[in-house]
C-alpha cells in the first residue's frame, strides 16, 4: 500500500510515520448517508427519463433548483455591506426577533411578556442539537421521546440524550396511529420531553388535524410533558405561515412553555445558508435571559457565533412589508405546486386502474410522501425505471412535475399492481 | 393568559457568567465615555478603527451576487472547491501529500467549528487520550475540549519573566506527557500571547513529539495575516507534514479575509495513506452531521472565488500585507511611547517580538482592571490588548494607562 511505502521510505531516510502501526487502524468508513447516495446514484444515471424523487430540495415544474425573488431582492439589498464582524453568539438579535414573531404570532403574549429565549442557529438540525445539549446538561437524567418514523436519532444520540420511540405513522392507513400515538404519550413517564414536528412531518407527510394537536395538547397538561417543535415547514405546508404554525398555537394557548426550532432552508430557499432559529418560553424574562446565556454558552465551543449572510436575508425579508408579501407569496406558489403534483400523481394513479387506495397521497402534506411501497417495489422502480427515492418508500413531492407526473405514475403503477 | 405548567422545567437554570472575550465587546458598547478603546476581541480595524471589508471580499461577493447563485445544500463535507482550496493553502498547491491524497479536509465552522469536529473525532476514536494545550491559550479551548468531553492538561508557554517563550519549560512539559497524548500548537501568532517559537525551535518540538509519538493539533487561526505571507505563515505545519508527521490542522479565514461572521474554516487531517484520509474524513462527516447538517455555502464560496482567481487571489495577498503592516506599525509606535514615557526603563521590546493580533502586555487582573475601570482600555483579564484595535492615534494614550497600571497597581 502507498502508505507503507512511504513509510518504508521514510524509515531508511531515519524519520519515521506516526502510524506504521496506525493511530486510526480502528477508524472503519462511515456507513454511506442514504439519501445523498440516492442523489448521487440519480447522476450517474444517463436514462433520458430518469427521475429524481429522493431530493430534499424544492424545485419547480422544469425540476429546477428556485431561488426566490423575495430572496435575490434582499441579497442585492445587503451587498456591499460594510458589516461582516462576528454576530454575537446568540446570533442576529433582529433576525431572531423575526423568526419568533412568525413562529408564534406578531401579537403572541409570550413575546409581549418578553419571556422567549431565542438564539440564531444552523438551521434546524442546529436548533435541535442545541436543544438536545441544553437538555443533556439542565434535565441530564430526562429521556426524549422521538416519533416513529423521523430523522432526528443521531441528534440526541450524539447529544448523549437517551431517546424512546413514540407510534405515529400506521402502515395499514397510510395516515396518523392516533390512538397509538395517545397511548405512548399517557406511558411515558411524566414530565417526558418530546418532539413534535409541527407541520409536514418529515417523512412521513402525515400531521394530526387541528381537533387531534388539541387532544395531545391536554394530554401533554395532565402528564406535565415537555413539547419540543420542530417546525422546518412553515409556510411550505398549506402555503399558510399562520395556518402551518396552529400547533403551535394551540400549545401555546393551553399554557405550555415549548421549544420550538425553526429552519428557514425550505420555506425561503435558504438551504446552504444554514439559518435557523431556537426559541424557548420561560415563565419569566430574567428566566429567558438566563436560559438564553447557558444556549449561548452551548453554542460557543461549536461554533462561537453563527453564519451572518442567511438571517441578514431572511430579517431584510421579513422587515420590509412588500418583501414580506413577496415571500407569502411565492412561498404559497411551492406549496401549491406540491399540492398540484399530490393531487395529478393520485388523478393518474387511478386513472391507470390501481387496485390500491392512494388517498394518503393527497391526505398527506408537505415535501414529502410516505408511498407505502416496499423496499423490493422500491427497488425495481430504480432498476426498472430509474426512479430514485429512499427505500423507506418516501416519495420527495418536490421532484415531481406535470412533465414527469405520468411516467411517475405508471412506473409505481406498475411495480405495485 | 395562565402558564400551563406551576414551575418550569429549567427553573434551575442559572445566568451563564460573560464569555471572557466576546463580553468585553458588551461591555466596551455599555461605555460612554470618549476616551474608550477597544482593544478586546481579535476584529481587525483600520487606522480609523472602523472594520474593515476586504476589497477581495466585496469583488467576490459581486461575482456571486452577478452570477445568480443557488442556494443549494452543500455536501456535509463542505463546498469542494473550497476544501480543495484551503488545503493548497495550508500546504502549498504543489505539496506530495495532496497529490497522494494524504489530506482529508472538511469544511467546519470557522476555527472553532473545525477545533470541535477534531476534538469530537478524538473522543470518539482516541478516547481517554489527553490534549495538551499550552498555557496561557485562547480560552474557548477548553470549552471546545470540555464540551467534547477530551480530557485536557496544560504545558508550560509563557515567561512572564521574559515576557517570551519558556522553551525549556514547554519541551520538558511535551516530554513529559504519556506517549501518544495530543499536542495543541498554535500554527503561528500565539493567542493569546503572541509569541512564537523560531523556526529551529519548531524543528525540537517536532523532535520530541515525534519521540513521544505524539500527534500534533495545530491551530492555524492566522495564516497571512501574521507576517503578511501565507507561505511564511504556514512554515511550522509544512515543516511537521515535510517530516513525515501525522497531524491535524484546524484553520479560520476569519482574520485573513476578515470573514468573521461567515464562520468559515477547515479541520484537516495529514496521515499515512489516502485510505485513512478517507475513513477519517467518512467519520468527521458522521460528527458534523448531528451538529448542522452540512456547513454555510456563503463564505466557502468566497474564498473559493477569491483563491481561484489569480488577479483576485494577488489582491488579496496584497491586503493581507496592508493588514500586517499595519499591526507592525502599531506596534513600533506603541513601544516607541512605552519607552519615551517609561521613567524606569523597562525593556517593552518584547511588544516588537511578538506577532500577530495580539500582545500579552504582562499586565495581572488587577492591571487589567485598571485599564478598564480608569482608563476605559478594553482588554481580556490576562493582560491580552488585540493591536488590530489599536490606532497609531492612539498609541500615546495606551502607553501612558499602560505604564500606569504597571507600576501604580498591584
Amino acid at each position: 500500500m502507498a502508505g507503507r511505502a512511504i513509510a518504508r521510505s521514510n524509515m531508511r531516510a531515519g524519520k519515521r510515520f506516526m502510524s506504521t502501526a496506525g493511530w486510526w487502524s480502528h477508524v472503519t468508513p462511515a456507513p454511506r448517508d442514504p439519501i445523498l447516495g440516492v442523489t448521487e446514484a440519480f447522476l450517474a444515471d444517463t436514462h433520458p427519463s430518469k427521475v429524481n424523487v429522493g431530493v430534499g430540495a424544492y424545485r419547480n415544474d422544469k425540476g429546477k433548483p428556485v431561488v426566490l425573488q423575495c430572496v435575490r431582492e434582499a441579497e442585492r439589498r445587503i451587498a456591499g455591506s460594510k458589516f461582516m464582524e462576528y454576530l454575537p453568539m446568540g446570533g442576529s438579535v433582529k433576525f431572531t426577533e423575526f423568526a419568533i414573531r412568525l413562529a408564534y404570532g406578531d401579537e403572541a403574549d409570550v413575546l409581549n411578556d418578553k419571556r422567549v429565549a431565542s438564539v440564531q442557529t444552523l438551521s434546524g438540525t442546529g436548533a435541535c442539537r442545541l436543544f438536545a445539549d441544553f437538555q443533556k446538561r439542565f434535565k441530564p437524567e430526562s429521556l426524549v421521546y422521538i416519533p416513529i418514523p423521523t430523522c432526528h436519532h443521531n441528534i440526541w444520540r450524539d447529544a448523549r440524550v437517551e431517546s424512546r420511540l413514540f407510534r405515529y405513522y400506521d402502515p395499514a392507513t397510510k395516515g396518523l396511529d392516533f390512538s397509538g400515538l395517545m397511548e405512548d404519550v399517557k406511558n411515558a413517564p411524566s414530565g417526558s420531553f418530546f418532539l413534535l414536528h409541527a407541520c409536514a412531518h418529515n417523512p412521513t407527510g402525515v400531521d394530526p388535524s387541528e381537533e387531534q394537536w388539541k387532544e395531545i395538547s391536554q394530554l401533554f397538561k395532565e402528564k406535565g410533558h415537555f413539547p419540543l417543535f420542530d417546525m422546518a415547514y412553515q409556510g411550505f405546508a398549506s402555503g399558510d405561515t399562520e395556518k402551518d404554525g396552529q400547533a403551535i398555537r394551540i400549545f401555546m394557548n393551553d399554557g405550555h412553555q415549548i421549544a420550538c426550532g425553526q429552519s428557514f432552508a425550505k420555506n425561503m430557499g435558504l438551504y446552504g445558508q444554514r439559518v435557523g432559529c431556537l426559541s424557548v418560553i420561560c415563565s419569566t424574562p430574567q428566566e429567558s435571559v438566563a436560559v438564553k446565556s447557558q444556549l449561548q454558552q452551548i453554542a460557543r465551543p461549536m461554533y462561537s457565533n453563527p453564519p451572518l449572510h442567511g438571517a441578514e436575508i431572511v430579517s431584510t425579508i421579513l422587515s420590509d412589508p412588500e418583501l414580506k408579501d413577496l415571500w407569502h407569496k411565492e412561498v404559497k406558489e411551492m406549496a401549491d405546486r406540491i399540492i398540484s403534483m399530490r393531487e395529478a400523481l393520485r388523478f393518474n394513479l387511478e386513472k391507470l386502474g390501481s387496485k390500491l387506495n392512494w388517498q394518503h397521497v393527497t391526505d398527506q402534506i408537505g415535501m414529502f410522501c410516505y408511498s407505502g411501497l416496499t423496499e423490493e417495489q422500491v427497488d425495481r422502480l430504480t432498476r426498472e425505471f430509474h426512479v430514485y427515492l429512499t427505500r423507506n418508500g418516501r416519495i420527495s413531492m418536490a421532484g415531481v412535475t406535470t412533465g414527469n407526473v405520468e411516467y411517475l405514475a405508471n412506473a409505481v403503477h406498475e411495480v405495485s399492481k | 393568559m395562565a402558564v400551563a405548567v406551576d414551575v418550569s422545567k429549567f427553573e434551575s437554570v442559572t445566568m451563564a457568567p460573560p464569555d471572557p472575550i466576546l463580553g468585553v465587546s458588551e461591555a466596551f458598547k455599555a461605555d460612554s465615555s470618549p476616551l474608550k478603546l477597544n482593544l478586546g476581541v481579535g476584529a481587525y480595524r483600520t487606522e480609523e478603527l472602523q472594520p474593515y471589508v476586504l476589497d477581495v471580499v466585496k469583488k467576490a461577493e459581486k461575482l456571486m451576487l452577478e452570477s445568480g447563485e443557488f442556494k443549494e445544500y452543500l455536501p456535509i463535507e463542505g463546498l469542494a472547491a473550497f476544501n480543495k482550496a484551503t488545503a493548497e493553502l495550508l500546504l502549498g498547491a504543489d505539496n506530495p501529500v495532496i497529490k497522494q491524497g494524504r489530506i482529508a479536509t472538511v469544511q467546519g465552522l470557522s476555527g472553532t467549528g473545525s477545533l470541535r469536529l477534531g476534538a469530537a473525532f478524538i473522543q470518539r476514536y482516541l478516547p481517554g487520550v489527553k490534549v495538551l494545550i499550552s498555557s496561557p491559550t485562547w480560552g474557548n479551548h477548553k470549552n471546545i475540549l470540555n464540551d467534547s468531553g477530551v480530557p485536557w492538561s496544560e504545558y508550560r508557554y509563557f515567561d512572564p519573566t521574559t515576557v517570551g517563550l519558556d522553551f525549556s519549560g514547554m519541551i520538558e512539559d511535551i516530554k513529559n506527557a504519556t506517549d501518544g497524548s495530543i499536542i495543541l500548537l498554535h500554527g503561528c501568532a500565539h493567542n493569546p500571547t503572541g509569541i512564537d517559537p523560531t523556526a529551529e525551535q519548531w524543528g525540537t518540538i517536532a523532535d520530541v513529539i515525534e519521540e513521544k509519538s505524539h500527534l500534533p493539533f495545530f491551530d492555524v487561526a492566522y495564516q497571512g495575516f501574521a507576517s503578511g505571507s501565507l507561505d511564511n505563515d504556514a512554515s511550522s505545519v509544512r515543516q511537521f507534514v515535510a517530516r513525515g508527521l501525522e497531524l491535524f490542522v484546524a484553520q479560520s479565514y476569519s482574520k485573513n479575509l476578515g470573514l468573521y461572521a461567515e464562520r468559515i474554516g477547515a479541520i484537516n487531517a495529514v496521515v499515512s495513506s489516502s485510505d485513512v484520509a478517507n475513513r477519517i474524513k467518512s467519520q468527521l462527516k458522521r460528527l458534523a452531521r448531528p451538529m448542522y447538517s452540512n456547513p454555510p455555502v456563503h463564505g466557502a464560496r468566497i474564498v473559493a472565488n477569491v483563491v481561484g482567481d489569480p488577479s483576485l487571489f494577488d489582491e488579496w495577498r496584497s491586503e493581507m500585507q496592508l493588514m500586517a503592516g499595519r499591526i507592525k506599525g502599531v506596534r513600533q509606535s506603541l513601544y516607541d511611547a512605552l519607552s519615551s514615557v517609561d521613567e524606569n526603563g523597562k525593556d517593552w521590546s518584547f511588544i516588537l517580538k511578538q506577532i500577530g493580533m495580539f500582545s500579552f502586555t504582562g499586565l495581572n487582573k488587577n492591571q487589567s482592571d485598571n485599564m478598564t475601570d480608569k482608563w476605559h482600555v478594553y482588554m481580556t483579564k490576562d493582560g491580552r490588548i488585540s493591536l488590530a484595535g489599536l490606532s497609531l492615534a492612539k498609541c500615546e494614550y495606551l502607553a501612558d494607562a499602560i505604564i500606569d497600571s504597571y507600576y501604580n497597581v498591584k
